[in-house]
């Protein structure tokens, strides 16, 4: 007997093909459902968004859109007659509601906030990471197993216990509500699966080449920045992806810790309310712009997803 | 070629800082790098951990600075360790903890193990089902309050669409046995793509070669599963399990936006006791006392994990 029908022995027939893709398939697209329900939500107008039963087809608008940028106040119909012409779509739909534009709401604000925050921990987590995970990686470090461990347990401590007693610390320093405050935060949390990954990253490069590099008059330093750090690059580049997400998703902190000045939008999109009870398109449409960036990053990082996730214990 | 490489990066570096790092060896250097990823640790975890110890032996108020701090001894932990409602919250937490690592463990392993057969497509419908892991618990679980209305909610409207129950009788949010449930779904529905996709790493390195000898043996489908693909499967479902384990134990965002605790505290984990105690009535000094307990708990659970981890990692 040939070895390719050897192989062909265990392969899994056609059929039982043809069943499991069915019900991958049925899983997939039932798990999808809520996330294009979001997205068609966001462009249906707040009567088509809670009409019985549920309308699946609707004429789109971007009511929520503009209805999540914007504050409205009711207005009477004579005083909206006497303004003049409407400027631009959101203006016209507004009056239709007979409402005018009050202002902008804070939507864009706490998405700017959620910004500044993710991508400043993200960097300073991914900096202390890379330079500690090459420590653990390459040197001798005394008691290296029990610091691992340590900068690994930081992470399981409940984020509301942790947040009792910062909140006083943040109260004493002058760091409450202020987006230093929450960066300082996100790096210690996040800091802690940078070192894992990268330190898994970072084993895996042959130590040959920083030591053909010595060899050839580089200091170790000069090693580590020429070649450790190029090979490296992928590795880096999905811890980063990996603190960016958490930091961008976190809500428990940012739910105690800010309250206006840095507030993100995890704990800003719950609260928007229109007349009479959640603006649920207007909600969509914050919730839609809030996880593009994440979709886009996921299919990104299909390949290492299963490493981030398990804090670099499983690799392939 | 290599050799003129290496010296264009040495000539790239400074020289004021060559100069100055040469000198510098490798210990030295070890310390340098590490040191400032641990000093980090030490003021955002470590210190705020020995002042939440401090203030668990207190009757401190956050809500009240300028009140005399009295000392209380171990009076915080024998009231929580006496105190009904904190028990409560504990049976609460455990009970979501098994039904969603149950659920999140058999579907995520079936689901894997279909995967695994490797029909056309299956890399892309795979991607497909990761994606609800990766998006915030928050926003999303908001989302989910929609989807549970009654009558106009989707998820309301399929249930009764199949059941055939009045969709104005779907309460899932506000009916005492349902509440819980509506968190557990939304929790299965975010997590289980996360156990499958561990598992799935798990049934990827088993070597096929065994199957084959299985196969040779005359082993039949169903005493191949039980004796070679679940034992050899079982330390990457354990990590699972484990890493879900701690996770759920932590549990809040969903919650918190879900149900807030409610109906009454039908839906209150440990952590939505803990905000209510901490941020709502500022029982500073007795909150604390109580996150000190959960620490040790979750530090044991750590440990238990490490362990595993490390087991996988031999294989």
């Amino acid at each position: 007997m040939s070895l390719t029908t050897a192989h062909s022995v265990v392969a899994p027939s056609a059929n039982s093909k043809r069943i499991a893709g069915t019900i991958i398939v049925l899983y997939a697209l039932i798990s999808i459902v809520p996330l294009l329900w979001i997205f068609a939500t966001s462009f249906k107008t707040p009567p088509d968004s809670i009409a019985y039963p549920p309308k699946i087809l609707f004429q789109p608008s971007l009511e929520g859109y503009c209805n999540l940028f914007t504050t409205r106040t009711r207005q009477t119909p004579d005083y909206i007659n006497s303004l003049g012409p409407a400027t631009g779509f959101c203006d016209e739909t507004t009056r239709k509601r007979n409402m005018v534009i009050a202002g902008p709401s804070n939507f864009l604000p706490r998405f700017v906030n959620s910004l500044i925050i993710a991508f400043g921990s993200t960097f300073c987590a991914v900096f202390l990471g890379t330079l500690s995970a090459y420590g653990f990686s390459r040197f001798k470090v005394p008691l290296a197993d029990d610091l691992l461990f340590f900068i690994l347990s930081t992470r399981f401590m409940p984020p509301i216990a942790v947040a009792i007693p910062i909140y006083l610390m943040y109260r004493e320093l002058g760091l409450s509500d202020t987006a230093l405050g929450m960066i300082l935060l996100y790096t210690a949390v996040n800091v802690s699966l940078a070192v894992w990954l990268l330190k898994g990253f970072i084993d895996e490069i042959p130590r040959e080449y920083e030591e053909a590099a010595m060899i050839d008059g580089y200091t170790r330093l000069q090693a580590f920045w020429r070649t450790v750090l190029p090979q490296a690059t992928t590795g880096i580049a999905a811890t980063a992806i990996f603190c960016l997400i958490f930091a961008w998703n976190e809500y428990a902190f940012a739910a105690l810790l800010t309250s206006g000045t840095a507030q993100t939008a995890p704990p800003f999109i719950p609260t928007i309310i229109g007349e009479g009870g959640q603006d649920w398109p207007a909600v969509a449409a914050g919730t839609t712009i809030f996880l593009v960036p994440i979709l886009v990053f996921t299919i990104l990082l299909r390949k290492q997803l299963l490493r981030g996730i398990t804090f670099g214990a499983v690799r392939k | 070629m290599l050799n003129r490489t290496a010296e264009n990066v040495a000539r790239a570096t400074p020289e004021p800082l060559a100069r100055k790092v040469r000198g510098i060896s490798d210990k030295g250097l070890a310390w340098l790098f590490i040191s400032p990823t641990i000093l980090l640790l030490l003021a955002i975890n470590i210190f705020p951990l020995f002042w939440a110890i401090y203030l668990s032996f207190t009757n401190y108020r956050a809500n009240r600075p300028n009140e005399v701090v009295k000392n209380l001894g171990f009076a915080n932990y024998q009231r929580i360790l006496g105190d009904k409602d904190i028990w409560i919250a504990m049976q609460t937490t455990a009970h979501f903890v098994f039904w969603t690592i149950l659920l999140q463990t058999l579907i995520g392993f079936t689901l894997a193990w279909l995967i695994d057969r490797k029909f056309r497509g299956h890399a892309f419908w795979t991607t497909i089902i990761l994606v609800p892991m990766m998006l915030s618990p928050a926003v999303v679980g908001n989302f989910w309050r929609f989807l549970y209305e009654p009558q106009i909610g989707l998820f309301a409207y399929a249930i009764s669409f199949v059941t055939r129950i009045p969709p104005t009788d779907i309460q899932m949010l506000s009916n005492v046995s349902l509440a819980p449930w509506s968190i557990i779904i939304v929790d299965t529905w975010m997590w289980t793509p996360y156990v499958m996709l561990i598992c799935l790493a798990g049934l990827r390195s088993i070597p096929e070669y065994i199957y084959e000898a299985a196969e040779v043996d005359r082993a039949s489908n169903w005493r191949q599963f039980w004796s070679i693909t679940l034992p050899m499967a079982l330390p990457f479902i354990m990590l699972a399990v484990l890493f879900r384990g701690i996770e759920n134990f932590k549990m809040f965002d969903m919650v918190n936006l879900l149900t807030g605790g409610g109906p009454g505290s039908t839906t209150e984990v440990a952590s939505i006791t803990l905000k209510r105690q901490a941020f709502e009535s500022w029982r500073t000094g007795y909150s604390s006392a109580f996150a000190i307990i959960l620490f040790v708990a979750v530090f044991g659970l750590a440990n238990i994990y490490v362990k595993a981890l490390n087991k996988v990692k031999q294989r």
